[in-house]
């Protein structure tokens, strides 16, 4: 298993140099100019020797080669450089965002497998009843939701419904305070979202569930269990669940892979100083630097994520060896 | 008689006590942290390399300027008043401007302010360094010297005498830096620290989330600021911003939002939102690209302003997007803006709109492009852009001209304008702070590096001179009117739009601050005070 989990690692060098040289290329394939949309973009008077100028400071005169030479070096040596928009540090510009988009991520996805396991779970065993139906409709609202619109929805909601109550509306706070310096607050911010975006993942992650389960139901030791006149609950929970989780825990891991930088709409709604965003304006300001070293990180978090699940299958089947 | 007389009396004490009310409920009342959104980012801190508002709302608090708008009176777009001087006279011949400077000023930081400070501030904007960025360094092309005969004298001499030059200093980018910061720290460091003599000193930035300020004791304002502070909330959606300020998570918004957006706030909270309107030193052009054909032929750009209903356009749009009044080349209030009659004269702006489409249709047959089609190149930003270009494409098809609206990304749009100028018929912004009309005109000029319609014409470079150089205002404004016929009417090389429109609803506990007609100006937020 350690070897297994040190190949992988090693792996990763070649998927992120491959990730590394794709978004180097593709950003200066982009049409747009740093210097010209923050100088120029504004309809000011600006000449060519302030863009020159700009453009100097920014290195972006430098050749390719050298501009891909300084990225990688950077990479290497984990030093990022700095945002071309603000001027200030990568990993500040990413720290101070990791934070939030890494708690919405951990509740989405709790609020996610909390719903999912057990509706997943209760409509396999209870295939073709009414609780059957109605869970299927969930799931299936769930997916047809955009998470975005939802949010919209419940912002709306509670503006109106306070107001109707209590005479002033109410509004979720629009900026972040951590967790540690102040909960409620915190909590009064990050559990829309985090619900918006968990009804979506929840409703993914019910149908998985109760299509790997049906199919597990349906195995001869499943059946022979039954034979030997097990408990229902001990067939469930201890035979075919664990089975049935294999597709369910690679699922989880992709989506919760995803929140990370890929809630760009639910961080807008919700006015979320979170990854996301950073990531689209990013792109949209041509800001190579952090462009470059947020699609790092993305492609680092999947492969990670990728590898832990790989080792949580082993932990939950133990038929599954890694050598 | 004697009930006349008793009830006069009751009448005018009633009328007095009401009037002392009022004035003291409008008496400024100190204390409390004044919540707003912002809805763009801040790029860098320093306001000599930056020209957003992104930039100016959260930062501008912390600086002084040298002059600046009346805070009392920012609608007017000629009222200047000292910030961090105590006076400023031009010579006779205009060509030398002294400004006294304050001796009660202090930096955050303690150091005193002298003329120095100003001098070193004005030397990075007018001679910046090689390899310093100064983007409004062209603002200030008249400037020959600046010195300081003493402590706290700075004279300003001009190579020639120009109207731009005092709306110019007035620009709140200007923010006045400490000649100690500039020396120790060098000229970059203002890009991420703050050090300013402005009402406000700087508590905290996080990136992408918000900006704070404390009051400043210090202050050279007396008893100003009100606030004990404040806090510049980032949020780019405009949803937010609208349902922040319904649910007081904010109490304003500077730059301003969309008429749907004001009656939804007021239809909401009634008379807990107070709403300031006025017009906006913004328009949008419609730029034709002289390089591409048939738009290198004026009859062609001439019908395609013949077709725009302006008058008619007006009171439609303005109920659905941020445009309102048409107008010349010259900002609508000022004084070298034309009047209703004169701006009638120009094609275009005729109020036959009957006798305008059928003399472009004619215009069009004689160039022989009766089935003219084309692509209006548009900024993918629905407010007013993608509007206005929804607009002008059904103005244009009742001449029989058909267009296609490619409306993509600002990085795109800037980059086709800009660089590649690979368009047809491009939609163009002018957005200015001050309003400056010489200088916001010189958009107009062939020459100008923001003017992308790729075209030469000498006689508007020579009007844009005389009026640059001439100290009289009837002159000036005789010239606007030639160089304003020549590029919407007799060339068209510009197409004219309407006059954006500024709508500014905010709680009603927020006092103090007036619109102006730039969302760039009266940001330094010293007056303000919540009554709550």
């Amino acid at each position: 298993m350690y070897k297994y989990a040190v190949k992988r690692i090693l792996l990763m060098i070649p998927t992120l140099i491959g990730a590394g040289i794709l978004v180097f290329m593709l950003m200066r394939m982009i049409p747009g100019d740093i210097c010209e949309i923050r100088l120029g973009g504004t309809g000011l008077m600006v000449d060519k020797e302030q863009i020159d100028i700009c453009r100097e400071n920014l290195g972006l005169n430098d050749s390719l080669a050298k501009q891909f030479l300084d990225f990688a070096v950077g990479i290497a040596t984990l030093n990022f450089g700095d945002s071309m928009w603000t001027g200030r540090p990568v990993t500040e510009e990413i720290s101070v965002r990791f934070q939030l988009t890494l708690q919405i991520a951990i509740m989405a996805t709790l609020t996610a497998v909390i719903i999912a396991l057990p509706f997943g779970v209760i409509s396999a065993i209870k295939q073709n009843t009414w609780v059957d139906y109605c869970i299927r409709l969930f799931s299936i609202a769930g997916i047809a939701t955009p998470s975005f619109w939802l949010g919209i929805m419940i912002i709306l909601g509670l503006l109106i419904v306070s107001q109707q109550l209590f005479g002033e509306p109410w509004m979720m706070p629009i900026q972040f305070v951590p967790i540690w310096e102040d909960p409620l607050a915190n909590l009064s911010q990050t559990i829309w979202p985090a619900v918006a975006v968990g009804y979506r993942y929840a409703a993914v992650v019910v149908r998985m569930t109760r299509s790997a389960m049906l199919e597990v139901l349906r195995e001869d030791y499943v059946r022979t269990a039954r034979a030997k006149g097990l408990f229902e609950k001990i067939i469930v929970n201890q035979h075919a669940l664990k089975n049935a989780l294999l597709p369910v825990v690679t699922l989880v891991g992709i989506e919760f892979a995803f929140l990370i930088g890929g809630l760009v709409v639910t961080e807008q709604v919700f006015n979320l100083n979170g990854l996301g965003k950073l990531f689209v304006d990013a792109v949209l300001d041509h800001d190579f630097t952090l462009t470059q070293s947020l699609v790092m990180m993305v492609v680092t978090v999947f492969v990670v994520v990728n590898l832990l699940v790989d080792l949580i299958y082993a932990w939950i089947d133990p038929r599954i060896h890694y050598t | 008689m004697k009930l006349k007389t008793l009830n006069l009396l009751v009448g005018t004490t009633a009328a007095l006590l009401l009037a002392a009310n009022v004035a003291a409920a409008e008496t400024p009342k100190r204390g409390g942290i004044l919540n707003f959104v912002v809805g763009s980012k801040i790029p860098s801190m320093d306001g000599h390399m930056e020209g957003t508002f992104g930039m100016i709302h959260p930062i501008r608090p912390f600086y002084s300027t040298l002059i600046r708008v009346n805070p009392a009176n920012p609608s007017s777009t000629t009222d200047f008043v000292c910030d961090v001087c105590s006076s400023f006279s031009s010579s006779d011949d205009g060509k030398t401007h002294t400004f006294a400077i304050r001796k009660d000023i202090k930096f955050h930081d303690g150091t005193p302010l002298t003329a120095a400070d100003v001098k070193a501030t004005y030397d990075k904007l007018v001679f910046p360094p090689k390899g310093i960025l100064s983007l409004r360094k062209k603002f200030f092309n008249m400037v020959d010297t600046i010195t300081t005969p003493d402590n706290y004298t700075l004279v300003m001499k001009l190579k020639y005498p120009s109207p731009t030059f005092i709306p110019s200093v007035a620009m709140p980018f200007n923010f006045i830096y400490s000649k100690k910061d500039l020396d120790t720290h060098g000229y970059k460091w203002h890009q991420k620290n703050v050090n300013g003599t402005g009402a406000f000193s700087f508590v905290e930035y996080q990136p992408g989330s918000h900006v704070t300020g404390k009051r400043f004791d210090g202050y050279h304002h007396e008893g100003k600021p009100y606030l004990d502070g404040y806090k510049a909330i980032s949020a780019p959606k405009m949803a937010v911003r609208l349902q922040a300020i319904r649910g007081d998570r904010a109490a304003i918004e500077f730059r301003g939002f969309p008429p749907k957006a004001r009656d939804d706030l007021v239809k909401a909270l009634g008379d807990k939102i107070t709403v300031q309107e006025g017009d906006w030193n913004c328009s949008l052009l419609v730029t034709p690209n002289h390089k591409a054909k048939p738009f290198d032929d004026k009859r062609v750009r001439r019908a395609l302003t013949l077709a725009v209903d302006r008058w008619g356009g007006s009171k439609a749009l303005s109920k659905i997007a941020i445009v309102k009044t048409p107008g010349g080349v010259v900002f609508p209030s000022h004084p070298l803006a034309a009047t209703k009659d004169e701006l009638s004269k120009i094609p275009g702006f005729w109020t036959d709109i009957k006798k305008s489409r059928a003399e472009a249709k004619r215009l069009l047959a004689e160039a022989g492009q009766s089935n003219l089609t084309f692509t209006l190149l548009n900024r993918a930003v629905d407010q007013p852009y993608r509007i206005l270009g929804v607009w002008l494409i059904d103005q244009w098809r009742q001449i029989g001209v058909k267009v296609t609206q490619n409306a993509v990304p600002t990085g795109p749009w800037v980059d086709s304008l800009r660089k590649k100028k690979d368009y047809q018929v491009a939609i163009d912004a002018n957005c200015q702070s001050i309003v400056n009309p010489i200088v916001d005109v010189s958009k107009f000029l062939g020459s100008a590096s923001n003017n992308y319609a790729q075209y030469t014409d000498e006689p508007m470079e020579k009007m844009h001179a005389a009026m640059s150089r001439s100290g009289d205002q009837a002159e000036q404004r005789k010239i606007m009117r030639q160089f304003e016929q020549r590029v919407y009417g007799d060339e068209a090389h510009i197409i004219p739009t309407l006059w954006w429109y500024k709508i500014n609803p905010h709680r009603s506990y927020v006092k103090g601050w007036k619109i102006a007609p730039s969302h760039y100006l009266n940001q330094h937020l010293d007056q303000v005070w919540l009554d709550k």
